[in-house]
């Protein structure tokens, strides 16, 4: 039993964490929703003047918002549906017995740790370019015109690559999942002739049901706030053909210097980000009651 | 009969996924090996797989021109620094939340993973002129500071669904001898903790060393660490894949090491251990 010494002492010890955190959430958020009210321009210092909504007016019906949006969410869905797909198909080959599986999961695990700019670029450069990029040379071999990723499918070429990026974490999540599957369910349905296909369907997908939520959940975070990828390939260009969300206030604040406006902008991405983190919250918090 | 159909499988299942995995690695390892090419052979058409001259001269040229142990060095400084003074927060926290729950520490824990999903951008335009007016901007300093704040719920989770497995029992007993509570964490606990927070420690590094947004949002020239000094390279030095290749090589070279040390990690702490 936990002594009033002890609760004391554990009150004590958890506080600097609960403190800085506090900190570092309110303070500069509540500086955000005070400034997405202000017409205030970095260029422009001491003319700040309180415009109520207009900043969100102005956000909220500029035509580079919706393109955003519409990127954001094509962008995390890309990804999502690339990396699920992919990673149970993953999985599901490297729980087969082989030979070498242990360096097989090395492999398929190491893009995840490179960084996303040295990621973004070696895929722009030396994969996509045009000229002397590896696909160029693959089309040109194969008899075709090689194709300008980055020019005519900007977004396309970065769903690529970040997905690149997150398909061994997905891979992982569901492999961890399926090595917790009862064998001997399996087993026995393979005795009472279901099919492999049926197996999958009705055994296999259902005890996976819970990774694949938490991978929709925890990418979808991460995904929302992309953002070195484009701003070393393409900048959000052309025009917006590949600017997301988070990419949009970040030129809007510190490219335009429009205090006011970006910070409308993260107010938007704050809430949208929201939307989101309430799900997977009452998902992790019913697995800490088990 | 038999064993020679499942050697058959085994064999078709260990092609199909060595194809699939050195597919997954291929643009990896093909920036490894245009590392070590010269310039013109990095473009040669068609492409040069293993036989060319191998030179170490991008390298060299790497640093020379950029100085580019200095940008190493603020990783090294950002992620180390932030990882440890992180634990230092989150090892006194998650201990008491894992032995001396109250009522409100699951609320605790659970408001810790929400400022987690606080979207960098809500937040940027505040930090930016903090930083600014108190010269934090471009330090390694101010780096420190912001990527232990953004890593410290994972760090506090993944050291709390560790001690949670720690057996009270022996907490108890050490208590009945009458050790005191620092005595307690000191003999008792760290070293049953140690490979947890090992882990932590692990993944946080990597977490840090390849952060993005604070850190291209935040650097200049001074505090840049390896993220921004790549970026330094999209145009045109992008076009010199020789170079390019030797300085990601060398900036991913460390964490892809650690990362392969802690695969197991990274499932738990970004999972924040819903999923074992």
């Amino acid at each position: 039993m936990a002594t009033d010494h002890s609760r004391v002492a554990a009150r004590f010890m958890i506080s600097p964490a609960v403190l800085l955190l506090l900190g570092w959430m309110i303070i500069p958020l509540s500086m955000t929703i005070y400034f997405s009210f202000l017409n205030y321009n970095l260029l422009s210092p001491g003319m700040e003047e309180w415009i109520g909504f207009t900043n969100y007016e102005y956000f909220l019906t500029d035509p580079a918002f919706f393109a955003a949006l519409g990127n954001t969410l094509l962008l995390v869905g890309g990804v999502l549906l690339i990396t699920i797909v992919g990673g149970i198909g993953l999985a599901l080959l490297l729980d087969q017995p082989m030979w070498g599986q242990g360096i097989v999961r090395i492999l398929v695990i190491a893009p995840f740790f490179v960084m996303p700019t040295v990621s973004a670029l070696v895929w722009k450069n030396m994969f996509m370019n045009p000229v002397n990029g590896l696909f160029a040379h693959a089309a040109k071999a194969l008899g075709f015109a090689p194709f300008d990723f980055f020019a005519h499918a900007p977004l396309f070429s970065i769903i690529m690559i970040v997905a690149w990026q997150w398909l061994p974490f997905a891979t992982l999540i569901m492999l961890t999942a399926l090595q917790s599957l009862d064998q001997e369910q399996l087993e026995a349905a393979k005795m009472d002739g279901a099919r492999k296909f049926n197996r999958f369907f009705h055994i296999t997908l259902p005890h996976m049901s819970r990774a694949i939520t938490v991978v929709i959940l925890i990418q979808t975070i991460f995904l929302l706030s992309i953002f070195a990828e484009i701003l070393v390939t393409t900048n959000g260009g052309p025009g917006y053909a590949s600017t997301n969300i988070t990419y949009l206030v970040y030129a809007q604040s510190l490219l335009q210097f429009d205090v006011g406006g970006g910070s409308a902008g993260g107010i938007v991405a704050v809430i949208l980000a929201n939307i989101v983190a309430f799900f997977l919250m009452r998902m992790i918090g019913k697995n800490l009651e088990t | 009969m038999l064993s020679n159909k499942t050697d058959y499988r085994k064999l078709l299942m260990t092609l199909l996924a060595w194809s699939v995995g050195l597919l997954i690695f291929f643009p990896i390892l093909w920036t490894i090996l245009t590392s070590f090419k010269t310039e013109a052979d990095a473009i040669a058409s068609p492409p040069l797989f293993l036989s060319f001259d191998w030179t170490l001269e991008n390298y060299t040229e790497v640093q020379e021109r950029s100085n580019y142990f200095r940008h190493f060095w603020n990783s090294v400084v950002i992620s180390l620094g932030s990882t440890v003074l992180g634990l230092l927060i989150a090892i006194p926290a998650a201990w008491a939340m894992a032995f001396v729950p109250a009522k409100n520490t699951k609320n605790i824990l659970m408001w810790m993973l929400s400022t987690k999903m606080l979207p960098p951008v809500g937040v940027l335009i505040p930090i930016f002129l903090i930083f600014r007016d108190t010269g934090l901007l471009d330090t390694l300093t101010g780096l420190v500071i912001v990527l232990t704040l953004i890593n410290l719920p994972i760090i506090v989770w993944m050291l709390y669904t560790y001690f949670k497995e720690i057996p009270g029992e022996i907490l108890e007993a050490a208590r009945m001898d009458g050790a005191t509570l620092w005595s307690e964490i000191i003999h008792v606990l760290t070293p049953m903790a140690l490979p947890g927070i090992a882990s932590t420690m692990l993944l946080n590094i990597i977490l840090a060393w390849n952060e993005a947004f604070w850190t291209l949002s935040l650097t200049a020239a001074k505090a840049a660490p390896l993220t921004a000094f790549i970026a330094s390279y999209s145009s045109p030095e992008g076009l010199f894949y020789a170079k390019l290749s030797a300085a990601s090589t060398m900036a991913i070279a460390p964490i892809l090491i650690m990362g392969w040390f802690s695969q197991k990690q990274l499932v738990r702490g970004l999972t924040f251990g819903a999923v074992k």
